[in-house]
């Protein structure tokens, strides 16, 4: 499906973040905010809510630390326990380093893992943008729109605000 | 309004804009390579095949072509692999540990140095593995059933936390390293002219467009694995030098070994990564972005690690003494006063005496002595390596198998070799990918620029003034008389 966008192009950061909270505030739906960089307090602005991927860190965590205590346990312990150097056979002491680093290995690749699956970010062969410029060195605030919407209304908010230019393009599969 | 903070220096000089930070960064990555950068590759290239030699001969004949004997069983293979590893941990501790501490001014240099600890752990890990003598088994080290030939794998050996240490090291690190690059290749395929860079940059940047959900996730994710990455580097040190020091040899055997590895690994790996960064910045034109107080900055973690480990030296030789126990005040007498003497004097005059002179303005500002001072803490940072290992060894428990060692050109080889594999690495990655971080650059481009009180949401009192800002460059030059 061909998607609409009214693209409002900024010069600076701290311009768009101002736009973004008085374009919303006169009530028009922003799709998407694109930008060279992180920008802080855009969150707040735009009401993206805070990311869960600490908590999910956490729970791989925990995974990773529960799976290196059970198998160091069962493989020395029970499956073939072995007197080595006299301690006993689950010498928890020991076990402390391999248990931490499969603490940091679960919970780092469990929580990378789990950001580009939720963001959708995959290997492709094409990466169509609404601006190639939004890598570089401007800030898009892309509007979806459609036939009833008051293009030259809209294009005065964003000029008002602080827009450089507003431009629009068409997008299949977006 | 905008206006100048009177207290910053900034981080990037030269006034850049946000397109020329793009341009730039980008400019090698999309021109034809230049002569010497063929010349170092070249060079690096002849190393590699150096290495491979080596290799074969140590594969096909066994490690008998090594300078081992029954007494020093472990010598330049694990002096090598402790040198790499160090190495690597620069690049942690700039990208993890400097994040945590709100260091802006790592921003120009964690990308290299991250690439920097990723190629130094490929060259370390060469060594345990070429020691096994039979590398095709190498995954008997990990925890598989005995049908596979072994009993289980024993979870009380150091060596065995070094598995699991450095494996985790090297997959964090790599995929730390990436999700930072990601961004970065999203600016180089949308830049790309031809069809085969834009294809190849577009299946690196994984589809990233930016979009403001996308930084957010990407700034926590950012923020844990640097987290989670700081105590994880501490861990690898620390566990390579339990190697030693749960061993019951004299001059392994101290419970200090585990702060005093790691502050060595950092000193080392700074040096390392100031000896690259003096290099890059002339070669890619990027003196603006790794500038002469970023040259300052890492002096001055090379002068307080150096510290640590000089403080450790004197350290260990008091606790030589004061525990009065004849096997451990022989082993560090012998190695001051033995046959390895010079390579003790080697160690202490390149790690405690040379990071001292960075105490003066002079040589911490100077690009020449710096780049000295790294190569000579480099070779210390290696002699101290191999001065616990092969001293400690050389005269052990019975004067009748006390040994000496020397290395064949076969060890001289693959530490060479590895040389050549590190830098062939290196200059690939300098060549084809973003060595400065561009989006990490660009959103430290305004540190000087005080913008007035914190954004704090919907205030009115902040209308948006467009005007104010455009043309000005993002990092305006400090003009100490003109803030209010």
């Amino acid at each position: 499906m061909t998607k609409r966008f009214a693209l409002g192009i900024f010069e600076d950061e701290d311009v768009l973040l101002h736009a973004v909270e008085n374009v919303r505030e006169a009530g028009v739906k922003i799709y998407e905010v694109f930008t060279p960089f992180p920008i802080h307090g855009i969150d707040d602005a735009l009401g993206i809510e805070r990311s869960r991927l600490p908590i999910a860190a956490f729970f791989f965590g925990l995974t990773g630390l529960s799976f290196a205590l059970w198998m160091q346990i069962y493989m020395l312990g029970f499956d073939w326990p072995m007197i080595i150097g006299g301690k006993p056979h689950i010498a928890l002491p020991a076990f402390i380093p391999v248990t931490f680093e499969l603490t940091v290995l679960f919970c780092c690749h469990g929580m990378v893992i789990t950001f580009y699956a939720i963001s959708k970010l995959y290997p492709r062969w094409r990466t169509p943008v609404l601006d190639v410029r939004s890598t570089d060195d401007k800030f898009v605030m892309a509007i979806e729109v459609n036939e009833n919407t008051d293009m030259n209304k809209l294009t005065q908010i964003l000029r008002e605000n602080g827009a450089s230019e507003v431009n629009q393009k068409e997008m299949s599969k977006f | 309004m905008q206006h100048v903070s009177p207290v910053r220096e900034p981080l990037v000089t030269g006034g850049k804009t946000y397109h020329d930070v793009t341009q730039d960064v980008c400019r090698q990555v999309e021109a034809a390579p230049n002569i010497r950068w063929m010349a170092a590759l070249s060079v690096a290239l002849l190393l590699l095949g150096v290495f491979f030699y080596s290799v074969y001969r140590t594969l096909w004949y066994g490690i008998g072509e090594w300078g081992l004997n029954k007494t020093i069983g472990w010598a330049w293979d694990i002096t090598n692999f402790v040198w790499w590893v160090g190495i690597g941990h620069a690049g942690t501790l700039i990208s993890a540990v400097l994040l945590l501490f709100r260091q802006k001014w790592r921003t120009s240099i964690n990308r290299a140095a991250e690439a920097m600890t990723i190629f130094a752990v490929i060259c370390a890990a060469m060594f345990p593995v070429l020691h096994m003598g039979r590398p095709w088994l190498a995954y008997w080290v990990f925890p598989l059933q005995n049908t596979f030939g072994s009993l289980w794998v024993n979870f009380n050996s150091p060596l065995l936390w070094d598995v699991f240490a450095i494996s985790t090291y090297f997959t964090v690190s790599l995929v730390f390293w990436y999700t930072g690059l990601v961004p970065d290749f999203a600016t180089i395929r949308d830049r790309a002219k031809g069809p085969i860079a834009k294809v190849a940059y577009s299946l690196l940047s994984m589809g990233w467009k930016g979009s403001a959900k996308h930084w957010s996730r990407y700034e926590t994710v950012s923020l844990i694995l640097a987290g989670v990455s700081t105590p994880l580097v501490l861990s690898v040190h620390t566990i390579v030098s339990m190697d030693f020091a749960t061993s019951v040899v004299p001059g392994w055997h101290t419970t200090i070994f585990p702060p005093y590895f790691v502050a060595g690994a950092i000193f080392s790996g700074f040096a390392m990564v100031l000896t690259l960064m003096l290099i890059t910045r002339v070669v890619f034109k990027l003196e603006d972005y790794i500038t002469i107080e970023h040259i300052a900055l890492m002096n001055k973690i090379m002068m307080v690690t150096g510290s640590i480990v000089g403080v450790a030296y004197i350290t260990e030789f008091f606790i030589a003494w004061y525990s009065q126990v004849e096997y451990e005040s022989y082993a560090f007498i012998n190695r001051a006063t033995g046959p390895y003497w010079w390579a003790y004097a080697a160690m202490m005059t390149c790690n405690v005496i040379t990071p001292q002179l960075v105490w003066f303005r002079k040589v911490r500002y100077s690009i020449p002595l710096t780049f000295i001072l790294s190569i000579i803490v480099n070779i210390g940072m290696w002699f101290e390596r191999f001065v616990i290992i092969v001293t400690s060894l050389h005269r052990d428990y019975l004067p009748s198998s006390w040994a000496m060692f020397s290395p064949t050109i076969i060890d001289v080889g693959i530490y060479v070799g590895t040389i050549g594999l590190f830098f062939t690495l290196f200059l690939l990655f300098a060549k084809f990918f973003p060595v400065i971080n561009m989006a990490e650059v660009k959103s430290v481009l305004k540190y000087t620029v005080d913008n007035g009180p914190t954004y704090t949401g919907r205030d009115p009192h902040h209308a948006p003034q467009p005007v104010t800002t455009h043309g000005v460059p993002a990092s305006a030059p400090v003009n100490y008389d003109k803030h209010d």
